[in-house]
C-alpha cells in the first residue's frame, strides 16, 4: 500500500510542489491540498510546506493559521496524524499553538541560504523514526525568520520533556554558537509536540531527497514520514 | 457606534529584538550617539462598531490576544480610544 500524503498550498506557498516530488520520490503518493478547502481528502500525512503565506503579514504564518484547511489539520493532529511543517508551515504550526515557541527574524537581520547539519536529538517522532539521535544530516535552510524562540516556562518543557527533534550542529554534531545560522534558542531548529506526530522545523528536508541537486539528508526523512503514514493508515 | 483604537505591539522585553538593534546601530551615524534600548514594534489601528465602549475594547482585547500578537513573543496595550 502507498501512503497518501498532502501537501497544503497557502498564497504564497513556494516548496509545495517539492515537497509533492519528495514525497513521490521516496515512494509515496502526493496529495496536493489547498487552503481554503476544508478536506483532507483522506490522506495519511499532512505536510504544511516552506515559502510565504498570506504575504506573511502581521507575523509569518500569523494569518494562515486561520485557513480553512487548518481546522481538520489541528483535528488530524490531535487524532496523532502525522504533521509536518517546513520552515513558513513550522511558523504557521507555532503560531496555531500546535507547536511551543515563535519565530522571530534572524539574530544577523540577514536571510540565510546555505547547507547546515542538524543534530538528531529524538527517533520518537513521526519524521525520524529512521533516525538515531546523535547522527547527523545535511539539509538547505533559506529563511529570514528562523529564530526559534519561546516563553521561559515554554524552553523548560521543550528542553525538559524532550521535545526539540533538531538543533543546528557541526557535521560531526557539537552543537555550538558557530554552528547556529540565525540565533535559534539552544540552536534548536525543529520541535515536537509530547505525543511526537506532530514535528515542524525551519530546514528544507524536501531540498535534500535528490543526490543530482545536493545533499540527501532529508531521505531518512521523508523514509520515516512515509513509514509513520502507513502505520496510521493501519491503525 | 464606532470607535477608533490604536494597538500597541511590541515584543516581550527579555526578547532579542534585531529589527531595534538594527536602528540602534544605524543612529549614531547620523550624530545620535545618546541612543539606547530602540525597540520596534507595531502600530494597528482600527475601527470597531458596537453599541458601548467597553464591548468595543473587550472586543479588541481578544483580537490583539488572538491575531494582531503572538502571546509567546509579544506584548500589547491598547493606546488610545476615542468614539468616533
Amino acid at each position: 500500500m502507498t501512503p497518501r500524503i498532502g501537501v497544503v498550498t497557502f498564497p504564497g506557498s513556494l516548496d509545495d510542489v517539492d515537497a509533492l516530488r519528495a514525497v513521490e520520490l521516496m515512494g509515496g503518493q502526493g496529495v496536493a491540498l489547498w487552503h481554503a478547502d476544508r478536506s483532507l481528502q483522506g490522506v495519511d500525512a499532512v505536510i504544511l510546506p516552506g515559502g510565504f503565506s498570506y504575504g506573511d503579514y502581521l507575523r509569518c504564518g500569523a494569518i494562515a493559521r486561520f485557513a480553512a484547511i487548518m481546522e481538520p489539520v489541528s483535528s488530524f493532529a490531535e487524532a496523532g496524524g502525522p504533521v509536518l511543517g517546513i520552515c513558513n508551515g513550522f511558523q504557521v504550526l507555532c503560531e496555531s499553538g500546535l507547536l511551543p515557541g515563535a519565530l522571530i527574524r534572524n539574530r544577523s537581520l540577514r536571510f540565510v541560504c546555505r547547507d547546515v547539519w542538524l543534530r538528531v536529538e529524538t527517533s520518537q517522532t513521526a519524521v525520524t523514526g529512521d533516525l538515531t539521535p546523535g547522527e547527523t544530516i545535511q539539509v538547505p535552510i533559506k529563511h529570514g525568520e528562523g529564530q526559534w524562540v519561546a516563553t521561559p516556562e515554554q524552553l523548560a518543557r521543550v528542553e525538559g520533556d524532550g521535545l526539540v527533534v533538531f538543533r543546528y550542529a557541526s557535521a560531526e554534531g557539537m552543537v555550538d554558537e558557530a554552528h547556529n545560522p540565525n540565533g535559534a534558542t539552544n540552536n534548536i531548529a525543529g520541535v515536537r509536540n509530547p505525543a511526537g506526530n506532530v514535528v515542524g522545523l525551519m530546514p528544507h528536508p524536501e531540498h535534500a531527497v535528490d543526490p543530482d541537486v545536493g545533499p540527501t539528508g532529508g531521505q531518512p526523512v521523508f523514509a520515516s514520514l512515509l513509514a509513520a503514514a502507513m502505520a496510521g493508515s493501519r491503525a | 457606534m464606532t470607535f477608533t483604537f490604536e494597538v500597541l505591539v511590541l515584543l516581550k522585553p527579555g526578547l532579542s529584538d534585531p529589527q531595534g538593534k538594527a536602528v540602534e546601530s544605524a543612529l549614531p551615524a547620523l550624530g545620535w550617539t545618546n541612543v539606547s534600548r530602540v525597540r520596534v514594534g507595531k502600530h494597528v489601528q482600527l475601527d470597531v462598531d458596537a453599541t458601548d465602549e467597553a464591548t468595543a475594547r473587550a472586543q479588541v482585547g481578544q483580537m490583539a490576544t488572538r491575531l494582531l500578537s503572538n502571546p509567546v513573543i509579544e506584548d500589547f496595550q491598547i493606546l488610545e480610544v476615542a468614539p468616533k
